[in-house]
């Protein structure tokens, strides 16, 4: 079929301001948009640049706007978008070149939350795993699927409008860990996401959830980890 | 030189080998973590299935078992007392990975969750075990988060998106590498006493393939470029099922889980392949069975794919038929919803890219390019060997998949690379620190970046008469065809002669970015080169091994012959000449057999 692809240009060494480009493209429906930015980088372009590599929605290298939603380009086909299809950058993050973001603000945030196991305990004294119940696993389950893409946090106006707020990707992060029988940290790190730069600044508005690529209830989480600063329980 | 950096130790690849070797080598001497990408996108993550351990949460199990499994697994050519020293690590290392929160499902009990997986089996009654240790289909997502995580705790030192370029040689020793920053294309020479390789694979190469766009082999073809062999370069992985033309891996686990092959006739086959484990057979003889029905005409509508099935309904059945049993004794059966949440990914998967629901119709399947078992040859510390007397190399380490210890032979089992990348990056961390803080450093030379410079001025001098896509994608579909399961001498030499042609042609691609910033196009051409190095050097060293064995089937030479072939092919570029040597297969306990499954 044919394709109208528009893609937003930006090379820092060459352009004063960003533009878009137009390439009209014949492909199949089950293409992914990332095979029409390969082609395009072939075919057209080859200083078209953006960041991928495992080509099936589970890296986290390629989310971008794709018609003004935050998507994965590996995770999106053509058939899911039509024919008149416009990529972006991901927005709040600064444009380093074409659809290259600068993720360290994003990373940064990440770190802040103690993104780490904790449990300074002795181990079982058989050496073996520390035990869990299925019901103890399943409790945190969805937030350990977080690949880190970005499409959340960069999906939510608090973000927008201050990057110091940690985002929900890094709150995802503290839930993963939180709410893990196993680890015994849940107390510093629901006092870092309970300061100003944290939870407070989540106004419930779904964007996040409505982004992820891995289907992550991330409102939901917030939502326990709310709870739990308000309640000082995790359960 | 501005940007100049001295470490005792150096990374290169931030995979599961790199990181585990990183947190390793950084608790005894100062370390540093270089890789092309964010470390959490590297492709440890699209791991699926599992991570072996004979832990026997469920049932009777033993290292012992394990071993023997992986060496008929390697069909024999895998090294035993690497296999042995792998296979005796194994439940520590799963240990310690939970110890470190890796989020393993859990058995009732509490204990770390085990499936079947392909080749994984009972010695004494020859039945499939539990031996995979499981998070969901996400075990390697997991692996490279914990470890990740652990070297965030640890204050490990990262340099992200810094692309490897070139390997510093001075007095024989390793004395560092030179890379390019992405984000600048800054060159950065990294001074270091010891330097590990965890680069991965190499699967791009393929046509179709569950491999992300970095497996182009950097680290085989910048050490190849050093005068460094490789080994076993002919032995490459087919996975069985991958999504059908898109490559994209779909777990064995969900044959360990009942899911069972369908040829376009409707009838299940593997029954007559390996009829004591059937679907669970090794991944080698799995992707040769779906071949065949191919080729005798009963693939899905002519075409060449089979299906998946793991409708419950189809399990049920065909467990019945197997007489398999739950772990108390009762028959086994499975419900949808167990489906969902045992392979959540592989649902979502199919669901997304083939609009196909596997909870209700059968996935359409092809084998799949997966695994580099040949490689950096090391030894069972991860330390680089250079000849027939495993000479050790001074201060160079590998580990992971882009190294051949050799635990996987001529075929790798399932869930035994998520342990390969854990033990040997751990040792190859543990011995680079030994050895840094024995060792100075060597002086580096006077240009130490002359190489990685001339290397991209290549690139930017070339006529622009022939485009890197094209010739990209013509590499990977004569290798797919002709250097793939079924090889010929026929096909692989036709197939030489095209890759040569293809590094011809490659001298005269321009790079069109002239820019410093994230030129991703000058990395995707730097990348091409490595892949046509390597695949040149995986042609040849299919057309020398006369004989079938593991990953490498000939038509013209169908059998395994132990009294020419059971040893190891070594391999190296001597001016611009591919030269062949081998090294003896290390065999302890196990003799060569028939292998049947």
């Amino acid at each position: 079929m044919q394709v109208t692809l528009k893609i937003f240009r930006y090379n820092p060494e060459v352009d004063k301001k960003w533009h878009y480009e137009t390439y009209d493209l014949d492909v199949d429906e089950k293409e992914r948009i990332l095979d029409l930015l390969e082609l395009v980088k072939g075919h057209h372009d080859g200083t078209l640049s953006f960041r991928r590599s495992c080509a099936h929605g589970v890296c986290g290298s390629d989310a971008m706007r794709i018609n003004g939603r935050n998507m994965l380009a590996c995770k999106t086909l053509v058939r899911d978008v039509g024919d008149k299809i416009t990529v972006e950058p991901l927005l709040g993050l600064k444009v380093i070149k074409d659809l290259i973001v600068d993720m360290e603000p994003f990373f940064d945030n990440y770190k802040k939350v103690l993104p780490y196991f904790i449990n300074e305990s002795p181990l079982p004294a058989d050496g073996k795993e520390r035990l869990q119940s299925p019901e103890q696993r399943a409790r945190f389950d969805e937030t350990t699927k977080c690949i880190l893409c970005a499409a959340c946090t960069t999906s939510c106006p608090s973000f927008w409008a201050s990057d110091d707020y940690l985002g929900p990707a890094a709150l995802v992060t503290a839930h993963r860990f939180i709410f893990d029988s196993r680890d015994e940290a849940a107390s510093e790190r629901l006092h870092i996401v309970s300061e100003t730069s944290g939870l407070a600044r989540c106004h419930t508005v779904f964007n996040c959830t409505m982004a992820c690529p891995r289907e992550i209830q991330i409102t939901k989480a917030i939502g326990e980890l709310k709870m739990a600063t308000l309640t000082g329980k995790v359960d | 030189m501005a940007n100049v950096h001295q470490f005792d130790v150096v990374v290169v690849g931030a995979g599961g080998a790199g990181l585990m070797a990183g947190l390793y080598a950084s608790r005894g001497a100062k370390t540093a973590v270089i890789s092309k990408l964010y470390p959490t996108r590297s492709h440890t993550g699209a791991a699926q299935g599992g991570i072996s351990a004979a832990l026997g949460n469920y049932e009777e199990d033993k290292p012992e078992w394990h071993t023997y499994d992986t060496v008929k697994g390697s069909d024999y050519l895998g090294d035993q007392d690497a296999i042995e020293f792998m296979t005796n690590e194994a439940i520590d290392a799963v240990l310690e990975l939970e110890h470190m929160g890796l989020p393993f499902d859990r058995t009732p009990e509490g204990r770390i969750s085990q499936r079947p997986f392909g080749g994984h089996t009972n010695n004494v009654t020859g039945k499939p075990v539990r031996r995979a240790c499981h998070a969901a289909d996400r075990t390697g997502h997991m692996i490279l988060q914990t470890l990740y995580q652990q070297c965030l705790k640890n204050n490990v030192t990262f340099f992200d998106e810094y692309q490897v370029l070139d390997f510093l040689i001075v007095n024989g020793k390793a004395a560092g590498v030179v890379a390019v920053q992405l984000a600048t294309g800054e060159l950065h020479t990294f001074h270091a006493k010891a330097v590990i390789f965890a680069t991965g694979g190499h699967g791009r190469i393929f046509e179709v393939t569950s491999n992300a766009y970095a497996y182009t082999g950097d680290g085989a073809a910048v050490l190849l470029r050093r005068g460094l062999p490789l080994e076993d370069m002919e032995f490459f992985q087919f996975h069985p099922t991958g999504i059908y033309k898109l490559g994209i891996l779909i777990t064995e686990g969900v044959r360990g889980e009942g899911g069972v092959l369908i040829n376009g006739k409707g009838e299940r086959f593997m029954p007559k392949y390996a009829p004591t484990v059937k679907d669970l057979a090794s991944r080698d003889v799995v992707s040769r069975a779906i071949y065949t029905e191919i080729r005798e005409g009963r693939g899905v509508n002519g075409r060449n794919y089979v299906y998946l099935d793991v409708r419950p309904e189809s399990v049920i059945k065909y467990a019945a038929q197997d007489g398999r049993t739950n772990p108390d004794g009762t028959p086994y059966t499975i419900t949808g919803e167990q489906v969902l949440a045992k392979l959540p990914d592989i649902i979502d998967f199919c669901r997304v890219y083939l609009g196909v629901d596997p909870l209700t119709q059968m996935m359409p399947i092809q084998p799949t390019a997966h695994y580099t078992m040949g490689g950096i040859p090391t030894n069972k510390y991860g330390e680089v060997v250079i000849d027939d007397k495993n000479t050790i190399f001074p201060g160079l380490y590998a580990a992971g998949e882009c190294a051949c210890v050799s635990v996987h032979g001529a075929n790798r089992l399932g869930t035994n690379s998520l342990l390969d990348l854990v033990v040997f990056g751990k040792h190859a961390g543990l011995k680079a620190a030994e050895y840094a803080n024995k060792a100075d450093f060597e002086k580096l030379p006077d240009d130490a970046e002359a190489g990685a410079r001339s290397q991209f001025e290549a690139l930017r001098k070339g006529s622009g008469k022939e485009n890197a896509f094209d010739i990209s994608n013509e590499m990977k579909k004569v290798m797919f065809d002709d250097v793939g399961i079924y090889r010929s001498e026929k096909g692989m030499k036709d197939a030489l002669e095209k890759v040569r042609g293809l590094k011809e042609r490659f001298t005269q691609v321009r790079v069109t970015d002239t820019g410093k910033i994230f030129n991703t196009e000058m990395l995707n051409a730097w990348e091409l080169g490595n892949m046509l190095e390597v695949a040149e050097i995986i042609t040849e060293c299919a057309l020398n091994r006369k004989e079938s064995r593991g990953g490498h089937s000939r038509e013209d030479y169908p059998e395994r012959d132990d009294k020419n072939w059971l040893k190891h092919t070594l391999v190296w570029k001597k001016d611009g000449k591919t030269v062949i040597d081998y090294k003896p297969v290390v065999i302890t306990k196990y003799q060569p057999k028939a292998r049947v499954y």
